[in-house]
């Protein structure tokens, strides 16, 4: 069913396509967002790979038709595999004059452009300080327009139905969406489907929108203006149950899993905060998982919170970005300290202070490292495409669990809202987790450690017989007393960086992407995956000898990855910052890694990384 | 292993740690009633938690045989809200000191009121920052001198309980380090409360607040200063009982009773009464130079607590989509199968 596209005009030619780039852009009030994700999941079931790039101002309502008030949803899908949103967009859908605009760099030569001709009024052209129509003048040259009257042609088709302008004004973006399902060959049906779900309680918005949707579709269908439909194949993927997930869903349901696996039930302490709350929002609807979602006066109560959940038992989980992260500092230092399990989730956005809240950076790996005072040594381990934001949820809690340590997760603003398909695991492939509560008394002491994990037991209130006391001041070796003693002092510095180190034993050794010797190494963490490969991929094929790594762990590293750096002549580090990882290259390898940053709040472009690999082999 | 409940002695709640106080704290009184009011109460020892914060209060759990958590600057209230969410069948208290409760974890306190989250919270109030050698507080009065206001403190106080009052908590009390009876059977009041139970325990510094409160502990002083609360008892203080409160419009007054008319108008305590201005007007009393001191339970009223309504909301929850199950939920939504 899924692959089964609506009839085809015969009149019309096809014209089979790998992959192609898709961009709808409007106002942030004109439902692009809810537009771009009904394409994405109708490609996705269709079957193509896919990555998508959702973009959308920091301001709910910037003012209308202007500039900051663009929102955007761009998807990348093919019959191959898709790494990344897309460099250059093949089809624009402009709903007014600021969206044009803000996308036409990114728009191949000869790209297709769909505009809303409704919304090129002498108003519309001047809130986008537009001083003349680039409908009229040569800004279009480059492009295949398309200029349709899309309000006029939606409200042509609901206008017996009576309803109010506008709601009507509103089915817009259903008819650009059918426009865009007859130009890639989709089907209608989910759409169709979800419509029929999302507004069951009003069957007149059903039929509006429906209606919408289908006029879209068929307008291109009989108009001689469209001539070309195009045809992007099911990729293959690997065999399995595939779901499309953003980042933050996908980071949901790995917690929940680690708790339902574990045996120890779900805590998260949060507090609001851009790009990191649909972690909150997500959570807090499951709480027939026993989950226990706690909205904090700040993050400082947050993570407070979900310290004391851990003391009683629970897999505490705090989410936030950068701002928060930093109120949290002090907190993940009595973590460290008293040796309970935490996961802290850093969803990172553009710094420092307020900085870029809606848009991405990877500027707080020093900070999940370092960020503390005194020696407070913590796992941290990067996210690198919304599914693995799954794996990544999940290893943290098991760390944490196992090992009694506060780990810290990064993902970023890019990975939390972009999506692509994700293959379901079957849970007995997921790796064994379990929360171990220390019930014998026999023997017990405190900061007592496991001689293979060096972690403390977890000795919950309520637990008879193991009453006793934790906190920040310094504990004596095994009895867990306050102790001042010099050489206990560093004997307890060493245990606990001990600890974290000793991870590195269960992290597998890395292996290269590409060339296992040669040329260039470039190393990645975190979101930039996708375009790292996409473009070592693309040099490769140039006849270059690449290798890639892309770091999971960036506290402990993996134990081979200065046996994997002395095999290049030359390492290349791209990250979303002024060259953090490079800089921890450097000084633990003593590795002549070549910084390339970009502090834009944009993910890399896979031809930016081309560019630069040939940069760094010339 | 541990003893049944029933019987446990005081001492069944010391710890072997040296008590690291200066000698003649108030702490030390605190920490004795605290202990005999725990082996009264009839909990398991292992339900009992403590959690603090930053501060001389705050070393307290590390002297109590209960699991403790001494936590960092400010932040008792965040993590024994954690501690009780995530079990509430513990019972948790939370020792804590002016600076520390008021100053820098002021938000956290207030919340923790606001949502009614069952916890004992137990205000060292000094009037000073002992710990880091004698700085002002936000309890400090007006013209106090300490190191850090050497000629004399410009910064209002807060009033403890007003604050408490207006950050709405339903356990309100006042005792004082000094009366150690009357200080354990607040406590056993505060334990017995459902909800958040807010006590605050004027206590004496003796190395840089001496005397703080000796108008209200000397035994000659104390008749005209302190008034002490007891439910449904007139509202009456003076070294010979002979002076009463009474509504002058929206304010206290005091008066002398003297069998005339205006020993009616003397108002009968009532920690139930609805609405938070009467128990708000008893707590101002102390800013008032004349006006007594009072101490006791200034308020003690009912209201859902926060770790119930979190657990009816999961329970409800669940049984009207049933018991998560891990397998659907991954799958939720539109998914798709890629054969071989």
């Amino acid at each position: 069913m899924r692959r089964i596209a609506e009839p085809r005009n015969k009149l019309k030619s096809t014209k089979a396509l790998q992959a192609a780039v898709v961009r709808f852009a409007g106002d942030s009030g004109d439902g692009i967002q809810l537009t771009g994700s009904q394409f994405t999941d109708t490609t996705a079931l269709f079957g193509n790979d896919l990555a998508t790039c959702p973009e959308y101002p920091a301001e709910i309502r910037a003012p209308a038709g202007t500039l900051p008030g663009v929102s955007g949803y761009q998807i990348h899908f093919g019959s191959k595999d898709v790494l990344t949103p897309g460099d250059a967009v093949d089809a624009l859908i402009a709903m007014n004059p600021a969206a044009l605009v803000a996308s036409l760099s990114d728009l191949k030569t000869n790209g297709i452009v769909i505009v809303n001709t409704d919304s090129f009024k002498e108003r519309d052209l001047r809130k986008a300080r537009l001083s003349s129509n680039p409908l009229d003048d040569y800004t279009l040259d480059r492009f295949r327009v398309f200029a349709v009257a899309i309000t006029t042609l939606t409200r042509r088709a609901v206008e017996d139905l009576k309803l109010d302008g506008r709601i009507v004004d509103r089915c817009k973006n259903f008819f650009a969406l059918g426009m865009c399902y007859w130009l890639y060959s989709r089907p209608m049906e989910p759409t169709l489907r979800w419509i029929g779900d999302k507004f069951a309680e009003n069957p007149q918005l059903v039929e509006a929108n429906r209606r919408a949707l289908r006029a879209g579709y068929s307008y291109c269908d009989a108009t001689e203006a469209f001539q070309i439909q195009y045809e992007v194949p099911p990729a293959r993927l690997a065999p399995g149950v595939y779901r499309n997930v953003s980042g933050n869903t996908a980071l949901s349901l790995g917690l929940i899993a680690a708790s339902q696996r574990s045996g120890a039930p779900l805590f998260l302490g949060s507090y609001p905060i851009t790009p990191a709350s649909e972690i909150l929002h997500e959570l807090a609807r499951h709480k027939n998982f026993g989950v226990i979602t706690f909205q904090a006066e700040d993050e400082i109560g947050a993570i407070g919170a979900a310290i004391g959940a851990a003391f009683a038992g629970a897999l505490a989980v705090t989410t936030t970005s950068g701002p928060g992260m930093a109120l949290n500092a002090e907190s993940v230092g009595l973590a460290v300290m008293v040796e309970l399990p935490l996961v802290i989730c850093n969803i990172q956005r553009g710094g420092p202070s307020t900085g870029l809240p809606t848009k991405t950076e990877q500027a707080d790996l020093f900070q999940a490292l370092f960020g503390r005072h005194g020696e407070a040594p913590a796992p941290v381990l990067a996210a690198s495409s919304p599914g693995d934001c799954f794996t990544v949820a999940y290893e943290a809690s098991r760390i944490a669990l196992k090992y009694m340590v506060p780990v810290i997760v990064l993902s970023d603003g890019y990975l939390a809202r972009s999506t692509g398909p994700w293959r379901i695991p079957e849970l007995d492939d997921l790796p064994a987790i379990k929360a171990r509560y220390r019930a014998d008394p026999d023997g017990f002491a405190p900061y007592a450690r496991d001689p293979e994990t060096l972690a403390r037991p977890w000795a919950i209130p309520g637990t008879p017989g193991l009453e006793h006391r934790v906190g920040g001041l310094e504990k004596r070796d095994v009895s867990g007393v306050i102790d001042y003693d010099p050489l206990n002092h560093e004997r307890m510095v060493d245990l606990r960086a001990r600890k974290v180190a000793a991870i590195a034993r269960e992290i597998g050794p890395v292996v290269p992407k590409g060339d296992g010797d040669g040329d260039l190494l470039i190393v990645g963490w975190g979101s930039t995956k996708g375009a790292i490969r996409a473009a070592a991929q693309a040099r490769r094929a140039g006849g270059r000898r690449i290798g890639h790594v892309h770091l999971r762990y960036l506290n402990p590293l993996p134990p081979n990855l200065a046996d994997v750096l002395i095999r290049y002549k030359r390492v290349l580090v791209p990250e979303l910052n002024m060259g953090q990882l490079a800089w921890l290259l450097r000084s633990r390898f003593l590795v002549d890694a070549i910084v390339f940053g970009k502090n834009q709040g944009q993910p890399f472009r896979q031809r930016e990384i081309e560019a630069k690999i040939e940069e760094a082999l010339r | 292993m541990n003893a049944p409940a029933s019987s446990y002695k005081k001492e069944d709640f010391e710890t072997d740690q040296d008590v690291r106080w200066c000698p003649g704290c108030g702490d030390f009184a605190i920490l004795s009633a605290l202990q005999s009011v725990f082996a009264d109460l009839g909990v398991p020892r292992e339900k009992l938690v403590i959690v603090s914060g930053i501060g001389c209060s705050s070393r307290l759990p590390y002297y109590v045989n209960t699991y403790g958590f001494h936590g960092i600057h400010g932040r008792a209230p965040a993590i024994a809200t954690g501690v009780k969410l995530a079990n509430p069948d513990l019972e948790v208290w939370i020792a804590t000191g002016d600076g520390d409760a008021l100053a820098i974890g002021g938000n956290h306190l207030i919340h923790a009121l606001r949502r009614n989250i069952g916890v004992k919270i137990l205000l060292f109030n000094n009037r000073v920052y002992s710990l880091t050698k004698g700085q002002s507080s936000p309890t400090s009065e007006l013209g106090q001198k300490t190191k850090s206001a050497p000629y004399g403190s410009i910064d209002p106080p807060f009033n403890a309980l007003a604050l408490a009052l207006g950050a709405g908590a339903t356990f309100v009390a006042r005792s004082i380090d000094a009366f150690l009876p009357h200080l354990k059977s607040t406590l056993r009041r505060a334990a017995a409360h459902k909800g958040a139970a807010f006590v605050e325990i004027l206590q004496n510094c003796l190395v840089f607040n001496d005397g703080a409160f000796g108008r209200l502990t000397d035994k000659n002083a104390r008749g005209e200063n302190l008034l002490v609360l007891e439910d449904g008892q007139p509202l009456v203080f003076g070294r010979r009982h002979d002076k009463g409160l009474r509504l002058n419009g929206l304010d206290f007054e005091a008066v002398v009773m003297d069998g005339g008319s205006a020993d009616h108008d003397v108002l009968i305590h009532d920690e139930r009464r609805s609405g938070e201005g009467y128990a708000y007007l008893l707590a101002r009393m102390s800013d008032h130079a004349d006006l007594p001191t009072p101490i006791g339970v200034f308020r003690d009223v009912q209201r859902p607590c926060y770790e119930d309504s979190v657990r009816a909301q999961i329970r409800e929850i669940t049984k009207e989509q049933g018991a998560g199950d891990l397998e659907k939920l991954l799958r939720a939504g539109s998914s798709w199968e890629v054969r071989e």
